[in-house]
């Protein structure tokens, strides 16, 4: 696939989504997402990778347009192409949002334990998701198609005779993710589909999202903090740090030559085969989100901190490769690693 | 502390402890009270207020002020025996039930679902017509109380369910802690708020229970309390000699402290349940 | 087959054994206080002014004995009291001598049920509707408004909220009648005139009863809606763009209905107690105003037989909900 095929499918500009909370009369800023940029290709797995805390969730909740209060969005915009229009997706109505999902967009939940509905038969989640879309069609229809999806994608379709409580956690899980995929969205965005299972059903299910991507082509906007996930499906990885984007490339270069000190902490973490060292981690802790330090926010944890990073926040800059990175390390060329 | 200045932020809160306050004042006042709440006639009768009756008079020529204080008085200790005495029943066998689960957790919970659905209100008029000569304060705050912890103890008891699946519990029992030092040390703390909050609500059934029963004229209706008072006050018809303020001052101090008793349990009980703190928390 | 092992068999021996347990404590109560209620009884009529000579006590005190069910040993008499439960013979009243209890509950039960059945099924339904759109619009000005309201009206004790409708609506502006379940001396008939007249005795009680009770159920449904709404599936919807209307009938009132159903069933258990206050207030005809009657002179055959009564009520009440839950919750259904 040549870059020209891949064009930009959702675009963020500076976007920032804060928790204003008011907690007994005093006001309390949580700034969850704090001016992200992001362009996101057709036909791609991109996966967002962080510390909890680090407003994965949030950021996605942004790029799904899902915002509530006390969620707010402060400033930036967030774009969908559809149609080789580029859609404002903040300046919709509520009902153009509604239409666009499941049908444009999908969301994959972070654990399948309770999104189903648990007094509805799945047959009928399937309907009530496929009926808000779709119209003119009669219950028979609706069976058939929802009957169809689930063989296609080698799920067995009794399972939407049966309640959410009577399969196991792994197959709600696929039946949730299959549910995602059924009306054949361009893009689908996935929070920690893997976090609740175990190890081995959480190769069927990623071997399952993998699989609708490529039989949709379509792209994959995933967070989940496994790394060992990320290195097995992501095409691209973005590294988040306290509310912004730190990093950004391709997932051979994330793995093979890490730029910002954090993402090599992240990778450092990794096990691997035949090294027995201690398996090193980032000390300390992230930052509150609600108590931002000055500059930088990794600076207090940085083993290569300099002056310049307490008192600035380094842009994203881009190097060869279309790698991005924010640090001031890169910037003034001090990383050995590039050199 | 921080606990109470959180608590004081929520109006309810503020505004009940108020109240409560004032109508203990006014329980404690009945030490200084001049008058006899049991002889009849100490003033002239059906007096309207003026400065030396301050709320005026009774039929039976008591002073309506006075009379008051001991009915305030009269009916929290009532509340405060059936509260007290319930508690102690109800975190027994909320307590027992949640930790020992299995058998002990259904014989227990079999006769707490049997007490819940009987018609306790008959049962207590049965007894109360029985016992009538003899139904003391003391007497019927035990009798309140006696029926008055079964719903108590199933809150308790799924309280103590959620609390024996964290963690600490595992450690503690694998580290060899007893059961009762277990239950003691560990749950209690945690149940504390919990109890006050059922202790609340029951003070509030137990008033109400006084109230119906005396005005059945089923509790000794010489002792002076905010049901006594509206019985003479109903019996004696203060209605249609138009002694409003016979009838109103129990009518209004028994609202004041049911609204009081209300209030403080429901801001005390969203304060502990995290979901509708977050709720309260909100976002702007 | 596991559901009716597991679902069906626990209840219905809980049902068997509650009934056993409240049909016993009625019975020994009265047994094991020390009051004699034929001597006490004995002593009323004296009280009254009536004149007895020992010939004719002897007799009264063996006919009260028989009367009360307690002849032979308390083994026979509990035996004897069964009997007398199933067979629905709760013996003479005293109050209304020598008229049946049963036949006393069987005129006063119709006013009963017609009154506190209706209104309980009412205030059900209308606070769980307000509650259920209160709590789904739980942000909006009416919503927190309705909810103040009820914080205020729900603690009020109800006997003085029944007196206060009755003082303001019966004798301040007569805009009801302050009494009766009927006019003085009308009689039964199936006409509009005899519709009209009790239900306008009725409204004052069943207002303040859809009131009080309509005031609970709409804070308990506002706040399952709160967390149901808050519930992952619900979210998820949601974010699905499931339309709003299937929203809420399918997923939050489909699901917060269930605590509710069980709540209309100990309700509906109650209303035999319930009665009392009601229908003394309002001097409504009813099971409450006999029972009041049955109180104040001591009646214990009567009050024994309400009791009962109720207790049977209750239990089979919650029986047939607990039966019919399954329909509403499939976790039950299949596990």
């Amino acid at each position: 696939m040549t870059d020209k095929a891949r064009n930009v499918v959702l675009r963020t500009e500076q976007l920032k989504t804060f928790y204003i909370l008011d907690a007994f009369g005093c006001e309390k800023v949580v700034k969850a997402v704090n001016g992200v940029d992001l362009e996101i290709l057709g036909n791609e797995v991109y996966s967002i990778a962080g510390e909890s805390g680090c407003g994965k969730t949030t950021l996605l909740k942004a790029l799904y347009a899902a915002v509530e209060p006390p969620l707010r969005v402060m400033e930036g915009k967030v774009f969908y192409a559809r149609k080789g229009d580029e859609l404002d997706v903040y300046a919709l109505s509520k009902e153009q949002k509604r239409r666009l999902r499941w049908d444009h967009i999908s969301y994959v939940p972070q654990g399948s334990m309770s999104v189903l509905n648990p007094v509805a038969r799945l047959r009928n989640s399937y309907r009530d998701f496929l009926e808000s879309h779709s119209d003119g069609k009669t219950r028979k229809d609706f069976l058939r198609i929802a009957r169809r999806h689930l063989d296609e994608l080698g799920l067995p379709s009794k399972v939407l005779n049966a309640y959410p409580h009577q399969l196991s956690g792994g197959m709600r899980q696929r039946v949730t993710i299959a549910l995602a995929a059924l009306l054949g969205p361009r893009i689908m965005i996935a929070d920690e589909p893997t976090t609740a299972l175990d190890v081995v059903v959480q190769r069927g299910v990623i071997q399952l999202l993998k699989g609708i991507q490529e039989t949709l082509q379509n792209t994959i906007i995933m967070v989940t903090h496994d790394m060992g996930v990320h290195a097995n499906v992501a095409d691209r990885i973005g590294i988040m740090y306290a509310g912004k984007m730190i990093e950004e490339a391709i997932a051979d270069r994330i793995f093979g030559q890490p730029l910002h000190p954090y993402t090599q902490y992240l990778i450092n973490s990794l096990p691997r085969f035949g090294d027995k060292t201690m398996r090193q981690s980032a000390p300390g802790s992230p930052p509150s989100l609600a108590d931002l330090p000055d500059g930088c926010p990794f600076h207090p944890r940085c083993p290569q901190v300099m002056q310049r990073c307490r008192e600035e926040m380094p842009r994203m800059k881009t190097m060869p490769g279309k790698h991005r990175v924010a640090c001031w390390l890169v910037e003034g060329g001090v990383n050995e690693r590039i050199a | 502390m921080r606990v109470l200045r959180d608590l004081f932020k929520d109006y309810r809160f503020a505004l009940s402890f108020l109240v409560l306050w004032f109508l203990l004042i006014m329980a404690v006042l009945s030490a200084f009270s001049p008058y006899d709440p049991l002889i009849w006639f100490h003033g002239p009768p059906n007096l309207k207020p003026s400065v030396t009756y301050f709320l005026g008079t009774s039929a039976k020529g008591q002073d309506i002020f006075w009379q008051a204080t001991y009915a305030v008085r009269n009916s929290l200790i009532i509340s405060v025996i059936a509260g007290a005495v319930s508690r102690v029943f109800a975190v027994l066998v909320g307590m027992i039930a949640g930790y020992r689960g299995r058998g002990t957790d259904r014989v227990l919970m079999f006769f707490t679902d049997t007490l819940l659905v009987m018609p306790l209100f008959l049962i207590i008029v049965m007894l109360a017509l029985l016992v009538r000569e003899r139904m003391t304060l003391v007497n019927l705050g035990l009798l309140l109380a006696f029926f008055g912890w079964a719903w108590d103890a199933r809150v308790i008891r799924s309280q103590i369910l959620s609390l024996r699946e964290r963690e600490f519990t595992k450690t503690a029992v694998l580290s060899g802690t007893g059961t009762l030092k277990l239950v003691l040390k560990e749950y209690l703390p945690f149940a504390t708020p919990l109890i006050f909050s059922t202790l609340i609500n029951n003070m509030a059934w137990a008033i109400g229970m006084e109230m119906t029963l005396a005005i059945l004229g089923l509790t000794d209706i010489n002792i002076p309390t905010l049901g006594t008072m509206l019985h003479w006050a109903i019996s004696k018809q203060a209605l249609f000699l138009g002694q409003w303020n016979w009838l109103l001052t129990p009518v209004v101090l028994s609202v004041l402290l049911f609204i009081a008793l209300y209030w403080l349990s429901v801001s005390i009980s969203e304060y502990l349940d995290p979901r509708t703190r977050v709720q309260r928390v909100g976002g702007k | 087959m596991a559901f009716v092992k597991r679902y069906l068999i626990p209840r219905l021996i809980s049902y068997i054994l509650v009934i056993f347990l409240g049909i016993t404590a009625v019975f020994f109560i009265p047994r094991f206080t020390p009051s004699d209620p034929v001597h006490r009884t004995i002593a009323q009529l004296m009280s009254r002014g009536t004149y007895l000579d020992p010939a004719s006590m002897e007799a009264m005190v063996e006919d009260l004995q028989e009367l009360y069910g307690l002849e032979g040993s308390l083994l026979q008499q509990y035996g004897a009291f069964w009997k007398r439960t199933f067979t629905g013979d709760f013996g003479v009243s005293f109050f209304q001598f020598p008229t049946p209890v049963s036949e006393l509950i069987r005129t006063a039960l119709p006013w009963t049920a017609g009154l506190l059945l209706w209104t309980t099924m009412l205030s059900w339904v209308f606070g769980n509707i307000v509650g259920a759109l209160a709590g789904y619009f739980s942000r909006s000005r009416w919503s927190k408004a309705l909810d103040t309201l009820a914080m205020v009206v729900r603690p009020l004790p109800y006997y003085i909220f029944a007196f206060a409708l009755l003082i303001l609506f019966a004798f301040v502006v007569r805009w009801f009648p302050i009494a009766g379940g009927t006019a003085i001396g009308r009689l039964p008939a199936f006409t509009w005139t005899y519709i009209w007249d009790v239900l306008w005795h009725a409204f004052l009680p069943a207002l303040s009863l859809v009131v009080l009770g309509g005031a609970i159920w709409f804070q308990t449904m506002k706040l399952i809606v709160q967390n149901v709404n808050a519930e992952d599936f619900v979210q998820y919807a949601k974010l699905g763009g499931v339309r709003e209307g299937r929203i809420v009938s399918r997923y939050i009132m489909r699901n917060a209905m269930l605590p509710q159903i069980t709540g209309l069933a100990l309700s509906l258990g109650q209303i035999l107690s319930g009665a009392l206050i009601t229908e003394i207030v309002f001097s409504y005809p009813g099971v409450g105003t006999l029972l009041f009657n049955a109180i104040t002179s001591g009646d214990y055959n009567l009050i024994m037989g309400i009791t009962a009564l109720s207790i049977l009520g209750v239990t089979t009440a919650i029986l047939v909900i607990d039966l019919l839950y399954p329909l509403f919750d499939p976790r039950v259904r299949f596990r």
